[in-house]
């Protein structure tokens, strides 16, 4: 009978203190269907919901967000938002509310967790380098610096990413490097450097099976590959020259490549300063094709199931998205979604898109099987879109 | 050529869409309120994908006053509008005429408005 009362009691109490912890007495829930939307100018985060195209809630105070990148926690539960000012910030998608919060640079461009999720670790500018926290207090587990030259030199850091057995690839866009950080031991990192990769490298990208790693050039017409399954990987040049040395446009926007698109055993990458998408033969890395598009694309980006590619671009033609069909090998659709749209995301099996139009101040939804606008949501001047599927997905 | 026909293609797509909001022509010697907006804003967004929202440095250096108020306000000007030929500093002539160029660099130097 006493059992019976205390366990009573003690089911109240459990129940208050998780009604509590989910803000406001809101059901138990997963977040498997949630996602963030970066609010650039206002230093806030939406949390979203998928299937209701609904926002859930507004965490504001996070700095400055222009050019913000989140990771995902593997249970869903958590997102790290890498401020531009340095402030990495880990937010709780159920209760809406910064779960710890640190500055760790002067000027940060974006991060990656770890393949155990033990680890998240941030890219910086200023001061150049990485650095590597604990997934759960945030805590400083290795700062290395990317140094280069004589020694004192710091290069801005570019396209981490993160890779199979705790290691995370990065570029060195002032020293023209790439170096593989193996975190096994985060206090220890182990660092293996390959220079002479390229000039200005800008980005970087793994491919979604963890195996290649490519950093895009921007100082000269060509992309850098290292093969990570390779027990020593070797630097590697493609797509050389793909620019046939004609004078290339001027580039208002540096493409991104993170994210970027891979289906079936071919790979579509944006081509620098033209407004060109590149097919590659990700089995040979040699060039298969090209397509002619609208502007320079900035974004290219597959559908889940590689059915569709999706592209969008930079000033001036800001306000265009074009749908390339990877069966039938042609654009299918010219899409205005909105003023300056910055960045796309696929629900997490690819029925929809979300597409932030910055200028029109919402995200818009469109049904990627009839192209057709399907809802969208206020938000004030969206920049990145995160859904919470990325948690179980090599290289976002 | 080809450079040329992208300089063309971006001049129409401005003068379509960018300016369409502003109530005057892109030629005048200081921008109304409307195109001083859109100038604050192709600033804010369009130059802070590379220098920061904030203007404090990002791929490019900062332009806050503290990094460029010493520096030749012609020179400036002339790297808004022809870029940094080896880097990834874009010219900007065609997007930009000169005298709005020139309204951006004494607002950089000055301190840039916020809206
Ligand atoms: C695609 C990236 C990019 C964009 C967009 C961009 N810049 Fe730059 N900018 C740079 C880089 C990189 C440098 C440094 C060039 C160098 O190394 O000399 C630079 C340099 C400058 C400088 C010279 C600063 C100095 O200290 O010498 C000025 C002024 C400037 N930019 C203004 C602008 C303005 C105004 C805009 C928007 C109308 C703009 N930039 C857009 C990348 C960019």
């Amino acid at each position: 009978m006493l059992s019976v009362l205390l366990r009573a009691i003690a089911a109240l109490a459990l129940g208050t203190s998780l009604a509590g912890c989910a803000g406001g007495g809101a059901a138990l829930r997963g977040t498997g269907d949630l996602g963030v939307v970066i609010e650039r100018a206002d230093g806030a985060v939406l949390v979203v919901e998928n299937s209701t195209r609904s926002i859930l809630g507004r965490i504001d105070g996070l700095g400055d967000l222009s050019h913000a990148h989140a990771v995902f926690s593997r249970d869903g539960r958590y997102a790290y938002v890498f401020g531009r000012d340095g402030g990495l910030s880990k937010l709780d998608l159920l209760t809406r509310r910064v779960a710890a919060r640190v500055m760790q640079a002067g000027n940060s461009i974006g991060g990656a967790i770890s393949q155990d999720g033990r680890l998240v670790v941030a890219q910086n500018y200023d001061p150049g380098g990485i650095k590597v926290f604990d997934a759960g207090s945030l805590e400083l587990l290795a700062d290395i610096p990317a140094t280069h030259g004589d020694g004192t030199l710091r290069s801005k850091v570019v396209g981490l990413a993160d890779a199979p057995g705790n290691r995370f690839v990065f570029a060195l866009y002032d020293a023209g490097e790439i170096w593989i950080a193996d975190l096994s031991q985060p206090r220890s990192p182990r660092i293996t450097r390959f220079p002479g990769a390229g000039r200005q490298p800008y980005d970087g990208l793994v491919t979604p099976d963890g195996r290649h790693y490519l950093a895009g050039l921007f100082g000269e017409d060509g992309i850098a590959a290292l093969d990570l399954w390779q027990p020593q990987p070797q630097l590697r040049r493609i797509l050389s020259g793909y620019g046939r040395g004609e004078q290339r446009l001027p580039v208002f926007k540096m493409p991104h490549l993170r994210g970027w698109a891979v289906a079936g055993r071919r790979a579509y990458l944006p081509a620098v300063g033209r407004h060109e998408v590149l097919v590659v033969d990700t089995e040979t890395w040699q060039e298969v094709g090209r397509i002619p598009v609208k502007g320079q694309p900035v974004f290219v980006m597959a559908r889940p199931d590689g059915r569709q590619v999706w592209i969008n671009f930079a000033l001036p033609d800001n306000g265009w998205v074009q749908v390339f069909d990877t069966l039938g090998g042609k654009i299918v659709a010219s899409l205005q979604p909105g003023r300056a749209v910055l960045h796309m995301e696929f629900t997490a099996r690819g029925d929809e898109v979300w597409m932030s139009a910055r200028d029109d101040d919402r995200v818009v939804i469109y049904d990627t099987a009839h192209l057709a606008r399907v809802g969208e949501i206020a938000a004030r001047s969206p920049s990145g879109i995160f859904f919470a599927s990325r948690a179980a997905r090599i290289g976002f | 050529m080809d450079y040329r026909i992208g300089r063309f293609r971006v001049l129409a797509a401005v003068l379509a869409g960018m300016v369409s909001c502003a109530a005057a022509p892109a030629a005048l010697a200081a921008p109304d309120d409307e195109r001083g907006r859109s100038l604050v804003r192709l600033v804010r967004q369009d130059c802070g994908a590379c220098h920061g929202m904030l203007l404090t440095g990002g791929l490019g250096p900062a332009l806050s006053p503290d990094a460029l108020r010493d520096r030749p306000r012609e020179a400036l000007v002339a790297t808004v509008l022809g870029g940094r030929p080896g880097t990834p500093m874009p010219p900007w002539r065609g997007l930009l005429t000169e005298d709005e160029a020139g309204w951006i660099v004494d607002r950089l130097q000055a301190g840039f408005p916020e809206r």
